[in-house]
């Protein structure tokens, strides 16, 4: 594009290039280093000796993990809530998005329910209060406690009714005269035509719900009934909280006292499915960013 | 009434939305009467004794509360601000580079931590800050001494605001990227011709160009100044550095959840959320004032 370039500029490129590389180690490195921890043998992990290959290379935190029934129990959790929680919110997030798509004209009450909904987004009771909630619908210790207090989510009905309202009015036009209603209009005509859509909000839900960890502490009571992020979470929680031991030499012995390898593998292994859908997660939100964005 | 029979499966559509709402977000809001309750979990909410605002008097006199107050206030703003001038800069350097693909792949890299949880982060911060960890190699490789970053105060602040940095500003940065290149390229054109530098365009084309979007993004910010990361300082913070680190929800959390002191808690939760909602409306009002910025 530009015909000269100065000295400068090439000067500016060249360590505009070297800064932004570096940058990106630090997105990367980090995860590497994780990854090479878990490769290595027990005692080279312990002694601190990887950096960012593995060091006395061994699978056998991958196959201790492999006999470790809390993992694979917190691992089936994991999917249940997943899968559940994405059908819940979906669900919900059509039903209410398909109504307050309507205009103001078509459907008088609308004005009513979004502002129903809308205040949620600016004012909630809190931690303690919703707990209390929680335990007064009797849902503590089940798996419903970590989907249907967030059942609903505005955030992604905004989203959708943003793309609802995209769909060309034509198209329910001409399903309104073929004596379609509206349950018809929205599963036959309104939900094909979203697909797009649909993917963006679903692969925002599904990773919402493999990451949440913090729920499972607060309203589960059993252990074996903890998703893997919140037995995750424990791992890590437990690891802290030695760590108030005062002298240097101390630390050390706490620090190698834990399974540094295996811990490692498993918080490897609560990454792995991110990044394996990682592409399409980047493509999909940055649309999703835009659709949020597009204001009438 | 033939319009009413017509919405009739609008209102049936909306009716699932509204149930879990009114439940888990309008119930908890009516749960905040136990912040002028003696509450007791058996009595619920409709038998424990009001009390006036003793569990305010009460939390307001901990020795705790002002440095809990201080050091939310104090992490919010820090990250408030990174979070707007790393995102700014980073999009900046990515503009000027003419490679797609490498562009593409910082951005990328830049993106990953954004869709990981805390207790993947936070093990790996965890590690990477531990005594023998890398980051304490390379400061022994200095010939200092190593330093207990995860047990002191202001390194775990420090430590904090960074890997919150490091997670969250892909987001930023690629809203940003989008604005710069939405800017007409005419405008560089002329620029040119005028005899502008490269130096030049930036400070009178592309920033005026994303100033809009920068406003509206740290006006939106402010809303969360009592929000300084729960769920990633309650998974890597410990005892010894609750000093410098604990924060108005890890604060309730523990006075809630652990001591069981639920009207006190309930009490503190609701000084953050009145105070939270005036800082939104008050933000999105101007939000709204300056740039036309709606969310319905």
């Amino acid at each position: 594009m530009r015909s000269r370039v100065s000295l400068s500029r090439k000067l500016f490129n060249v360590s505009n290039a070297l800064f932004l590389t570096g940058v990106t180690l630090l997105g990367i490195v980090p995860f590497l280093h994780l990854l090479s921890i878990s490769l290595s043998s027990n005692t080279a992990a312990m002694a601190g000796e990887v950096k960012l290959w593995p060091v006395g290379f061994s699978w056998d935190a991958y196959i201790y993990l492999g006999e470790k029934v809390e993992f694979f129990r917190s691992l089936w959790v994991s999917l249940e809530r997943v899968v559940l929680g994405t059908i819940v919110n979906m669900l919900l997030v059509f039903l209410t998005a398909y109504p307050l798509a309507k205009s103001n004209e078509q459907f008088g009450s609308r004005t009513v329910y979004v502002w129903f909904f809308a205040v949620t987004m600016f004012f909630g009771g809190g931690l303690i209060p919703t707990y209390i909630v929680v335990v007064k619908t009797g849902l503590i210790d089940s798996i419903w406690a970590l989907i249907l207090p967030g059942a609903l989510s505005v955030w992604n009905v905004i989203l959708m009714l943003n793309f609802f309202r995209s769909i060309p009015k034509e198209l329910e036009e001409a399903a309104t005269i073929d004596g379609a209603g509206h349950w018809t209009i929205l599963w036959k005509v309104f939900l094909p035509v979203s697909l797009p859509s649909i993917a963006t909000i679903g692969l925002f839900t599904i990773v919402g719900h493999w990451n949440a960890w913090f729920d499972g502490i607060l309203y589960l009571n059993s252990p074996d009934k903890y998703p893997l992020q919140t037995y995750l979470s424990t791992l890590i929680m437990s690891m802290n909280s030695m760590m108030t031991s005062v002298s240097v030499e101390q630390l050390k012995v706490l620090e190698n006292l834990s399974e540094k390898t295996l811990r490692t593998a498993q918080i490897f292994m609560g990454a792995l499915p991110i990044m394996l859908v990682y592409p399409f997660l980047q493509k999909y939100f940055v649309r999703g960013m835009t659709v949020g964005s597009v204001k009438e | 009434m033939k319009k009413l029979k017509k919405n009739y499966p609008l209102h049936v559509m909306l009716l699932p939305g509204v149930v879990f709402t009114l439940i888990y977000a309008y119930g908890p809001m009516a749960g905040l009467v136990m912040a002028f309750q003696e509450f007791e979990p058996l009595s619920g909410f409709f038998k424990s004794d009001f009390i006036g605002l003793d569990n305010f008097k009460y939390v307001f006199q901990l020795p705790d509360f002002n440095q809990v107050l201080w050091n939310t206030v104090l992490i919010a703003v820090c990250k408030m601000v990174l979070f707007l001038l790393v995102p700014l800069i980073l999009a900046l350097l990515l503009n000027e580079v003419t490679k797609s693909w490498f562009s593409r792949f910082v951005q990328s890299a830049i993106f990953l931590p954004f869709f990981l949880s805390w207790t993947v982060l936070g093990g790996i911060v965890i590690e990477l800050f531990s005594l023998n960890g890398p980051v304490n190699a390379l400061v022994s490789s200095f010939g200092l001494e190593p330093i207990m970053f995860m047990l002191d105060n202001s390194w775990f602040r420090t430590i904090i605001i960074g890997s919150d940095v490091w997670k969250g500003m892909g987001y930023n940065m690629i809203i940003m990227l989008a604005a710069i290149t939405g800017i007409n390229a005419t405008l560089y054109e002329a620029a040119e011709v005028d005899g502008a530098g490269e130096w030049k365009q930036m400070i009178h084309i592309t920033l005026p160009g994303i100033a809009p979007i920068v406003i509206v993004l740290s006006v939106l910010g402010l809303g969360g100044v009592l929000n300084a990361g729960f769920e990633q300082i309650l998974i890597m913070y410990n005892p010894t550095v609750y000093e410098g680190s604990d924060i108005i929800d890890t604060f309730v959390y523990r006075l809630g959840i652990f001591s069981q002191q639920f009207g006190p808690a309930a009490a503190v939760g609701l000084f953050k959320s009145v105070i939270s909602l005036a800082l939104v409306s008050a933000t999105y009002y101007a939000a709204y004032k300056y740039n036309n910025y709606r969310i319905f």
